[in-house]
């Protein structure tokens, strides 16, 4: 099993105090970067690298950080995105919970690096109990001077604040995000400008998943070279990955980017297959809004290759036969699971989320869902398989932010995939109310 | 000036002009419809989607084509680029897409909506919208409330264009509405049953692109293609008093702001032209006002049918 870089003390009794964490290595990053390095060496380090965006869309960290606009004498902010509220994915949660001080001990090195003097973590509502834990670990944090004025001497100042959202999928979209921060309704922003130029309170702003700034600890611990060196191509380092559904051991894993996706889901040091001597239906790969993909695409890429856990193999074929990585939200469905119904509920998220601000959203997911209600209950017809993929098309790229586009993809894909499903659910509707379909028949068309 | 080409017509405009504006310089047809921005209240725009086009060539340094359809009204040109609206079929198809959205839970109560005939969603189903609907659920229903005397809230109608936010937001010093909930759910509302009151409320009726919004001292009373709009001004100490009166015979029936034909408040003397509440709802005596003339109106406008057409012959969407 591979090393863990973010992980590995994540059991460890009482790591959640700042001593333990201490005692285990913590804090050495902020100590290296403060007395030895300079901002712009830190964001060459992350450049060098490669680290990508952990909370889906994968842009790279470090080019992230170099767009942030720096006039002179306005102040700058990083914003911690920890409003994780994709459904399959539960990274953030367990790292947070268990590692508190990993994710300060980030936000202190990469706030340095950006030059942030007050720096925020957005928390989502429901994780109330995790916002005492961090709150806990900052007090700690600033006691012992790794927060507030001078810190270690370096005369660096920083200020962490923990604030948590009302609980809304929308505030996730790092424009909506800053509005609900700056305690407005929230709605995505348009862009341009981008946050990196105008963000929190109109201040240039970086905002950053919580995994994605736990991986500069050992970025600057250990060079941006050694961590580029784990992972194959452009997708370097580990990753996180929150494996649910039919699994026999799902939870939290550490992998190196790169890792087969078959081994992934059979290998011993990982999910050990499938319960129940079931076989493998389809996969969403990256968390209910990267496209679902059947059996015979999850292990191998429509080319033949084998499918690894990268940015790349997994989108390899386009949506046409591939997926994404995502958030890492790994969600596997057995024989016994219905498409159908599985892609009326991430529909009736995806409704129920919209924030209702531009028109193809607020009315296209809502359609959907009713269609898709009356698909899995029996009161279906063709034409609602060939009015869903219109929807979708009319919603994908017209709306302000990336959430239309996450409500379209799972449905085209679905439809894509399973469409005898779907159609046996209109030509069979007693039948398909008692029994499931089983197992996709048709063999992928080359 | 930058030089920007939209549907094969070439614009000069000032830098920082958004796509949308730059069309309405050049005027005609190639303007894209708009149904949340409005050029005097900053901040809108954005939302309603129907004023999408495609960008061809995104600059003479950077001549790729945008991969997304863009929001017109919040997109500022570029030099050199190239912008398709009616000539794009990309664009026209997702329009319609918009337009049907717009539409799966409108009400289209027309024959009974004081909007009807300066609808804009009314021009726009016309222009983009189908003969049939594929919609076969329930349309979405709120439950009325009550925002005062004066202005009549019909949520089912609205869009969520969040122009009357705007309004409350920029002309009055405390705005007591707002969109509550979200999604579909999303309504327009004052949380606690609450008037709206403050001398200016009234402008939301006029920026109110459908009959969401409108006026109690004139419901029900006529269709506004059989009143007969006049320019007037009236001595206020709170606004401009520069308004259109609408008369049936000697009678006042309602009093609006004059709008241009992007149905926006027009900017008179360098301001824009808000009226106040007492000119609106209660300056219906004709001795009030100082009657200037017939307001012009596009001739191919519903209101124009009524009074200033001659016949509808020659009208083509008339007689399609």
């Amino acid at each position: 099993m591979a090393r863990k870089l973010l992980i590995e003390h994540a059991e460890v009794p009482g790591i959640a105090a700042y001593d333990v964490y201490r005692k285990h290595g913590g804090y050495a990053s902020v100590e290296k970067a403060l007395k030895t390095m300079s901002p712009d060496e830190i964001v060459e380090e992350v450049k060098k690298s490669g680290l990508r965006g952990r909370g889906g869309a994968g842009f790279p960290t470090g080019m992230k950080w170099s767009f942030l606009a720096k006039p002179e004498g306005i102040e700058r902010h990083l914003v911690c995105n920890a409003d994780e509220s994709e459904p399959g994915t539960f990274k953030d949660r367990y790292l947070m919970e268990k590692l508190p001080h990993l994710l300060i001990e980030g936000m202190i090195t990469s706030s340095y690096a950006l030059g942030a003097r007050r720096s925020y973590i957005y928390i989502r509502g429901e994780f109330m109990y995790i916002l005492r834990i961090l709150e806990k670990a900052i007090a700690e944090a600033y006691a012992n001077g790794m927060l507030g004025k001078n810190i270690l001497g370096s005369g660096y100042d920083l200020d962490l604040v923990v604030t948590p959202g009302g609980g809304a999928y929308i505030c996730g979209e790092e424009t909506a995000l800053l509005e609900s921060l700056e305690g407005k309704r929230g709605n995505p922003r348009m862009k341009p400008p981008f946050p990196a130029v105008k963000g929190l309170w109109g201040n240039p702003t970086v905002v950053n998943n919580v995994e994605s700034i736990a991986a500069v600890v050992p970025i600057v611990n250990e060079g941006g070279e050694a961590y580029a060196a784990i992972g194959i191509e452009r997708s370097t380092g580990t990753k996180l990955i929150s494996a649910s559904g039919n699994l026999v051991r799902p939870g939290v894993y550490e992998i190196d980017l790169g890792l087969s996706v078959e081994e992934f889901i059979y290998g011993d040091d990982y999910c050990r297959g499938i319960p129940n001597g079931k076989k493998l239906k389809a996969c969403v790969p990256g968390g209910s809004s990267v496209p679902i993909l059947p059996h015979y695409l999850v292990t191998k890429t429509a080319a033949g290759t084998d499918r690894l856990m990268t940015y790349e193999s997994l989108a390899d074929g386009g949506f046409a036969t591939g997926s994404m990585l995502g958030s890492g939200g790994f969600i596997v469905f057995d024989e016994d699971q219905c498409i159908v119904r599985n892609t009326w509920n991430f529909a009736r998220f995806y409704a129920h989320e919209s924030c209702g601000q531009c028109s193809p959203c607020r009315e296209g997911t809502g359609w959907m869902e009713k269609v898709l209600y009356r698909l899995e209950h029996g009161q279906g017809t063709l034409e609602d398989i060939s009015l869903l993929e219109e929807i979708n098309k009319k919603i994908e790229g017209n709306t302000i932010c990336p959430l239309g586009d996450a409500a379209a993809w799972p449905v085209a894909a679905a439809i894509r995939h399973f469409r005898d499903e779907f159609e046996w659910h209109v030509k069979a509707p007693q039948e398909a109310q008692t029994r499931n379909y089983g197992l996709i028949q048709a063999p992928l068309e080359a | 000036m930058i030089k920007v080409t939209i549907d094969d017509v070439e614009i000069e405009v000032a830098p920082g002009t958004t796509i949308l504006n730059a069309a309405r310089q050049a005027g005609g047809d190639l303007v894209p419809p708009a149904m949340c921005y409005y050029s005097k209240l900053p901040g809108t725009g954005g939302k309603c989607r129907t004023c999408l086009v495609e960008v061809a060539a995104g600059s003479t340094a950077d001549p790729r084509p945008m991969p997304k359809l863009v929001a017109s009204c919040s997109t500022a040109v570029m030099e050199g680029m190239i912008v398709k609206n009616k000539t794009s079929e990309r664009v026209q198809n997702n329009r319609g897409g918009v337009v049907e959205f717009l539409l799966v839970n409108h009400p289209l109560d027309c024959p009974i909506c004081d909007q009807a005939g300066e609808c804009h969603l009314q021009d726009l189903g016309y222009e983009h919208g189908s003969a049939k609907t594929r919609y076969r659920e329930e349309r979405r229903t709120f439950n009325p409330i009550d925002i005062g005397n004066k202005i009549k809230l019909h949520m089912n109608r609205c869009i969520l264009c969040y122009r009357c936010v705007a309004v409350a937001n920029q002309l009055t010093d405390k705005r007591v509405h707002g969109v509550l909930n979200r999604g579909e759910h999303a309504e327009i509302s004052t949380y606690i049953e609450n008037a709206i009151e403050n001398d200016f409320s009234g402008n939301m009726i006029d920026v109110c692109p459908v009959g969401a919004l409108t006026d109690k001292t004139f419901r029900f009373k006529s269709r506004v293609w059989f009143l007969k709009p006049y320019e007037a001004e009236c001595a206020c100490d709170k606004c401009s008093g520069k308004a259109v009166v609408w008369m049936f015979g000697n009678e006042i029936f309602r009093v609006t702001a004059r709008k241009d034909k992007y149905g926006e408040v027009e900017t008179i003397e360098d301001k824009t032209a808000w009226i106040c509440n007492n000119c609106r709802f209660d300056k219906k005596d004709p001795s009030k006002w100082n009657l200037i003339g017939p307001r012009k109106i596009d001739r191919h406008s519903v209101i124009s049918q009524g009074k200033y057409a001659t016949k509808n012959d020659n009208n083509p969407k008339l007689l399609g």
